[in-house]
């Protein structure tokens, strides 16, 4: 079949947080280029069972490119090969006929291996939870003109907040630094005049977590927006220095 | 103290060092250059920035500024190094707009700091050092003069120069970034005006070793005022 490939997949098996991972290779024959990568996955993980085999775990949930569920660092960019898309938005049409494709966890201290593929991403959640919200009421909706939000601080909030916190940002920098991912979540409530009041609350205590949960610190080097899935840019980071900068000298 | 116990703070303490050395780096091009026109007007720099109170006052905030700056660098690198984990990926690809020099500024780094003490030793220890010492220190032409008459200088100094150079491209625009001085459209700003800065800077450094060199290995005699 002309739309059909036969791949290698070089999977990192871990039995569980402590155990001694290793590769193993699977060979996968007559695969649509039309699957999803996902997929291909699922077809294996079937095979697997089949033979009385552990199948693979990895994460997954919506498969649509929006929960931030998905991981996988394959052929060496987190989500694969495509930009700006996650690796549920990934197909097999991405690969050659015969080629290896090398799949491996998340690997960042701050991000341990669960097993096989699926690493534990609870660090976000506690980044979050330190601050990445509003915390008084607002009261019933005012009128959409009383507090006026040009259209480009509009934008940049929106663009921030399609952050899905999967992580690829931590994966993705040599130093293990979750800065872009912090950066869009504090940007998203700077740039708006409902997130002005608790700002250099938040932004103190979002990055004391960081730090505190062993992220790396960032050096610029850019990979993180380079292999982001919602291309959340490196501004953000800018604003998030700005920001924390502003907030300590003025204490 | 938020310099020493956050992330961002770290990374304040690089840019200011970086740039206050980026800044030195520029006065320090611009005092060769004398050299290539006139030796006599170099000879009254090297008096004028010899063991006086504000030229040791001076050295010794530079001094601090690259030991701050290499600190910190080590401290940064160890603690990145460590929140990577002890897994490496087997297979890693570098994004087409990730710059190699920003991967490796730690390397490049290390580079400069070698050819900083081969340089200290040729310049700083013949000249600026016996005066603090009470001796008699070699003149700015004596000095220049055994270090550039030898052959294999030359080669040295313009791999330091470019490896400055790497350091700066990336060191530049970083800073500003660091400093929370940065967005959509400076970004590609302060990537051009550092680039140009570090080209500048490093090929006046470039033409002056090799003029040097030309004068006194090659026998340029008008090199240093006919």
């Amino acid at each position: 079949m002309e739309n059909s490939i036969s791949v290698k997949l070089k999977v990192w098996r871990q039995a569980n947080p402590k155990a001694q991972g290793e590769f193993i290779t699977y060979e996968l024959q007559d695969i649509p280029t039309d699957t999803s990568f996902l997929e291909t996955l699922d077809i294996l993980n079937e095979q697997l069972v089949e033979k009385g085999e552990e199948p693979i775990a990895f994460d997954h949930d919506c498969r649509e490119g929006i929960c931030g569920m998905c991981s996988l660092y394959i052929n060496g960019h987190p989500h694969g090969p495509a930009t700006g898309a996650t690796t549920c938005q990934l197909y097999m049409r991405r690969f050659k006929d015969g080629e290896t494709i090398t799949v491996e966890p998340w690997r960042s201290a701050a991000f341990p291996v669960i097993k096989d593929l699926m690493v534990n991403r609870n660090a976000f959640d506690q980044i979050q939870q330190a601050g990445g919200y509003v915390s008084f009421n607002t009261g019933g909706a005012q009128d959409a003109n009383a507090i006026p939000i040009s259209k480009v601080d509009a934008d940049e909030a929106m663009d921030s907040a399609s952050c899905i916190g999967c992580g690829a940002c931590v994966a993705a920098c040599k130093n293990g630094s979750a800065m872009l991912f912090v950066a869009a979540k504090v940007s998203q409530f700077a740039l708006l005049p409902q997130g002005k009041a608790e700002a250099k609350k938040r932004v103190k205590a979002m990055l004391g977590k960081m730090d505190e949960l062993g992220f790396g610190n960032c050096t610029n080097t850019g990979a993180c927006a380079a292999e982001c899935p919602k291309n959340i840019k490196l501004s953000n980071i800018a604003r998030l220095n700005r920001e924390f900068i502003c907030a300590k000298s003025s204490d | 103290m938020w310099l020493f116990n956050s992330s961002v703070g770290r990374k304040v303490v690089m840019s200011v060092t970086g740039l206050f050395l980026i800044l030195f780096l520029t006065f320090h091009a611009l005092m060769n250059a004398v050299a290539v026109f006139s030796l006599d007007a170099y000879e009254a720099v090297c008096e004028f920035l010899g063991a006086n109170w504000y030229a040791l006052l001076g050295t010794a905030i530079l001094a601090a500024g690259f030991v701050i700056h290499i600190i910190y660098a080590f401290w940064l690198t160890l603690q990145n190094r460590s929140a990577r984990g002890s897994n490496r990926y087997a297979v890693t690809k570098r994004p087409k707009s990730v710059e190699w020099a920003s991967q490796n500024m730690l390397v490049l780094g290390i580079i400069v700091a070698c050819f900083l003490v081969l340089h200290l030793y040729q310049f700083w220890a013949k000249m600026q050092m016996p005066e603090i010492m009470g001796e008699h220190p070699d003149s700015g032409y004596v000095a220049l003069k055994t270090t550039f008459e030898q052959a294999w200088v030359l080669p040295v100094y313009l791999i330091g120069f470019f490896a400055v150079w790497f350091h700066i491209t990336h060191g530049f625009w970083s800073a500003f970034q660091s400093l929370g001085v940065n967005n959509d459209k400076w970004i590609n700003r302060w990537k051009c005006i550092g680039w140009f800065w570090a080209t500048c800077v490093m090929v006046l450094f470039a033409i002056c070793a090799i003029a040097l060199t030309g004068k006194f290995a090659w026998g340029w005699s008008c090199v240093g005022g006919c």
